[in-house]
Parts: C-alpha cells; structure tokens; sequence
C-alpha cells in the first residue's frame, strides 16, 4: 500500500471519528493545563475556546473563533483530540480552524453568527464538523450540509440543564413518531421539518439519528451527565461546568465516571461525593430573551 | 460460545451489530456481551477491544479492575482481537506520545506502537489494503490510527501502509490500525471468529 493512494474526509472518516467519541464526556478548556486536567480526568476531546459560555454570557459583546495561539498550544498539550468553535456561517474561520489542526469544528451558538441566513457547507472540509440542534428539522439540515455530529444546544453556559432534556426529548420522540409511517407520510413530515427526505427515510428506517448525536448546554454535574446518557445521548460535552466548578480535577473525574456508570445510581451516589460545589448557573426564566443563544442558527 | 465487546467508549454498537452479522453469515450461534464492569470478562470465549480514545479506555480499565482480567485471559489464550485504540492497548510499548499522558497499556502484543502515526483527523484516510490472510484487497478506515512501528519475532505482519504495520497477529492476538466495524466488509471480523471457534 502506497500512501500517496489514501482518501481523505471521506463522510465515513468524518462520521466515523464521531463514533469513537461516543460514551465519552468532551471538555471545554481555555489553557493548556486545563486540556491537560481534561485529559488526565478521562475526557475524549477537549474544545478549545478563549473562555467558557457563561463568561463569555457575563462578558457580552461579540463572541469569535479563540485565538489561534491558544487553540495551538492546547493542540500542543494533549494527546486526544481537540475541538475548536467557529460563528455559524464564518467558513473562514473555519478554514483558519481546520489549518491549524483541530480535529473537529463546532459551528456554534455559543458565539456571535456571522452570518444571518447560511450555515458553514461543511462538505466542502476534510475535517468533520458538529452542530447544535433543538429539534429533528434542524438535526437533520445540519447532517444535510455536512454535519458528522449532532448535540443538543441546550442553553450553554447557565448550569441549567432543563434546555438540554427539553432537546434531547423533542428528538428522540420525533425519531420516534417516524416509526410506522409509510413513505408518502414520511414525504409529508420532511415537508413540515424542512428537513431532506433522503435524510428523513434514513432517519425513521435506523430509528436514531444517522450520526452521533450528543448532549451540551447546561449540563454541570455527574447526575445532570447521566440523566442526558439515561435520555440517549451518545455523550456529553460539558462547557462551563468543569473549570467554574469548586474542584475542577475532581468534578471532572466524576463526571467521566458519571457517564460509564450512567445507569448504575450507587455508583453514581459514589462519584457524586467530595466533588464540591458545582458552577453557581443561572436559571434559564431568568435570562432576557435577547440574551438566549439556542436561538442563533436555523 | 459467548464473545464480549468492552464497552466502555468508543465504537461498541458498531462491532457487536458486525460480529451479529458475521455469525448469521457463518450460520453459527453465540452470546454477545457487552463489557463496562469486571467479572463479564473470564465468562467469554473471545474478547473485542473496540476504538475509541485510548487514553480514556487505558485508564477506566484500570479503574474498573476490567485490565488485569484481560491479562489473565490473554494469558490462558483467549482470542482477542483489539481495533485502533485497542492496538494500542494490547501493545508492550507506545511511542513519546503514549508516555506523555502515562497510559495504561496491557502489555500482551511484543510490540511498538506510535498513538497517531499517520497525523490528526485531517489525515485520516481511507485505503484499499493488502491484507495477508485475505483473498482480495479490503478496504480499511483508518481514524487518528496509530501502527506498529517496532515488533519482535514471534509478531506475524499481516499488512502496511508505507512502512507502517498496520495489522500483525501473535498468538491469539489480533491488532488492527483501522476499524473493520465501520464498513460491511466482515471478513476480518470472520477471521477473529474462525479462531473463536476453532480453539
């Protein structure tokens, strides 16, 4: 076998390297020393950000890709792989991600969009990319322009969980509805989710969505991890509820075990101990309507 | 018969739908499980350790006391058959990367592995391999892949990319690079069970 005969970003790699993130917890990190602590505690990927959600919620103003520098050294620091945040619509930085080496991109809410009518086309990447979702429609337009990944969008950086549970349900019972439908009633649901029937007919026939599909957006503790796991998420990705916790070592220790032994509540009981307190959050009815971020992106 | 798929992260679905297609082909009949915890492991005729990231694999094995009972069955020559970052696991030695975040490896396959020797995501790749003990090219997906960059004598070189191992058997230990459960070529999945069945 010669090398110079491989084939790049095929949509098997691109899904694939989301299948092997999944039973796995992805960390938001800031430095290098928290990717290390990610790592350490038994993250599967790391996202590289220049501060978490809910500083970057308290600090207003416009939210763009980290600096570069930052993104390399974490890049530098660890040995798993390393996720990095693009504005819904900057292709560019994107690109910018993508030549730097991060191994996924997540085009997400959690920063400014840059563009107020198109998403990313993500086909036209090596590297795979993932997106918020909130229901079957947008889950499925985003898998349509490239997506390897699904999560849920949650409302990141509150600590407040009931977002994530709300999208996580309303996907999985879609999914669900699907089941039993003959295909001229498939056409139809496609037509009122906006969503490609190819993808919709895929969708109801595997009765999961046709990526992995995780859960983000307020999740905080080992009990919120395992209720996302219990919920069907193939994994969770925890933002600000790491590194603004009492313990970050031990917080995210727990949560890795969190999601091993989601269905098991005396472990659970086990791990949840001595972890001190997790981030303060803010409830989400509390938060002025132009504040909310799960509603950037279509 | 009674096959186990550590489950702890990574493609776990993937591998057991595989092995429950391979053994319909086959016409033959076993008990798949699917392994978090300890005391599955010394129940099964034949173990999977699945890709995934082999750093949180290393470590929740060990924390889960699931590592030594691989040993032990490795030792009373269970078939094992480990994919991307199970290579990694079963090997004797990992390269500056391996060391860096002092991974746990298992340390059955008399090997030298280097964690992501083809580069990151942006390099993973697809290709049509030779594979020795296989009729026809197969077509490999390879993800982040590590491969064998050192092995002792008694390490059967099954096929490389370049001057990379990338599968090699010793024993009853099968290493891929790649990952055979995310393609519907079952063939080494076939050939993992033809020693699951013939011991």
């Amino acid at each position: 076998m010669e090398l110079e005969k491989l084939r790049h970003g095929t949509k098997l790699i691109k899904r694939g390297f989301a299948k092997m993130q999944k039973g796995g917890v992805i960390m938001d990190v800031t430095t290098p020393e928290q990717a290390k602590i990610a790592e350490e505690a038994g993250a599967v990927a790391v996202m590289a950000l220049k501060s978490v959600p809910s500083d970057i919620r308290k600090a207003g103003g416009v939210a763009r890709m980290a600096d570069p520098e930052v993104t390399s050294a974490i890049i530098n620091a660890v040995t798993i792989p390393v996720m990095a945040k693009a504005r819904i619509g900057h292709f560019v930085e994107a690109e910018i991600l993508q030549a730097l080496g991060a191994d996924m991109i997540d085009e997400s809410e959690v920063l400014t969009p840059a563009d107020n009518f198109y998403h990313i086309d993500k086909t036209a990447f090596t590297v795979p990319f993932v997106c918020g979702a909130r229901n079957l429609g947008e889950a499925l337009r985003r898998i349509n322009e490239g997506a390897a990944m699904i999560r849920t969008k949650g409302e990141a950086g509150t600590g407040d969980v009931s977002e994530a549970v709300t999208h996580m349900k309303q996907i999985m019972g879609e999914i669900r509805e699907l089941k039993g439908k003959n295909k001229e009633e498939l056409i139809m649901v496609a037509r009122d989710i906006e969503a490609p029937i190819e993808l919709v007919l895929e969708t109801a026939k595997m009765q999961r969505l046709p990526v992995v599909n995780f859960a983000a957006g307020g999740i905080a503790t080992p009990a919120d991890a395992a209720l996302m796991m219990r919920l069907g998420a193939d994994g969770v990705f925890v933002g600000s509820g790491i590194f603004t916790a009492e313990k970050p070592e031990a917080m995210a220790k727990a949560i890795v075990e969190a999601v091993n032994n989601y269905d098991k509540p005396e472990v659970l009981a086990e791990v949840s101990k001595g972890i001190g307190s997790g981030m303060k959050g803010i409830s989400i009815s509390s938060i002025p309507d132009e504040q909310i971020l799960q509603t950037r992106g279509w | 018969m009674r096959i186990g798929v550590i489950a702890i992260q990574g493609a776990v679905s993937e591998h057991v739908d595989a092995l429950e297609h391979a053994l319909l082909e086959r016409g033959e009949v076993a008990e798949i499980v699917t392994i978090k915890h300890s005391g599955l492991v010394p129940t099964c005729d034949g173990l999977i350790l699945p890709g995934g990231e082999s750093t949180t694999l290393g470590s929740l094995l060990v924390r889960e006391g699931i590592a030594d009972e691989i040993k032990e069955a490795a030792a009373h020559g269970m078939p094992i058959m480990g994919t991307c970052a199970g290579l990694i696991l079963l090997a004797k030695e990992g390269d500056s990367q391996v060391e860096k975040t002092h991974q746990d490896l298992l340390s059955l396959m008399d090997v030298k592995v280097n964690r992501n020797a083809f580069g990151r995501q942006h390099e993973s790749f697809e290709a049509n391999l030779d594979v020795s003990v296989l009729d026809s090219q197969y077509n490999a997906v390879f993800i982040r892949a590590p491969a064998i960059v050192e092995y002792g004598n008694d390490v059967k070189v099954l096929s490389k990319v370049g001057e990379f191992v990338v599968a090699a058997e010793q024993g009853n230990l099968l290493a891929l690079a790649f990952h055979p459960e995310l393609t519907d070529d079952l063939r080494l999945h076939q050939y993992f069970l033809d020693r699951v069945f013939g011991r």
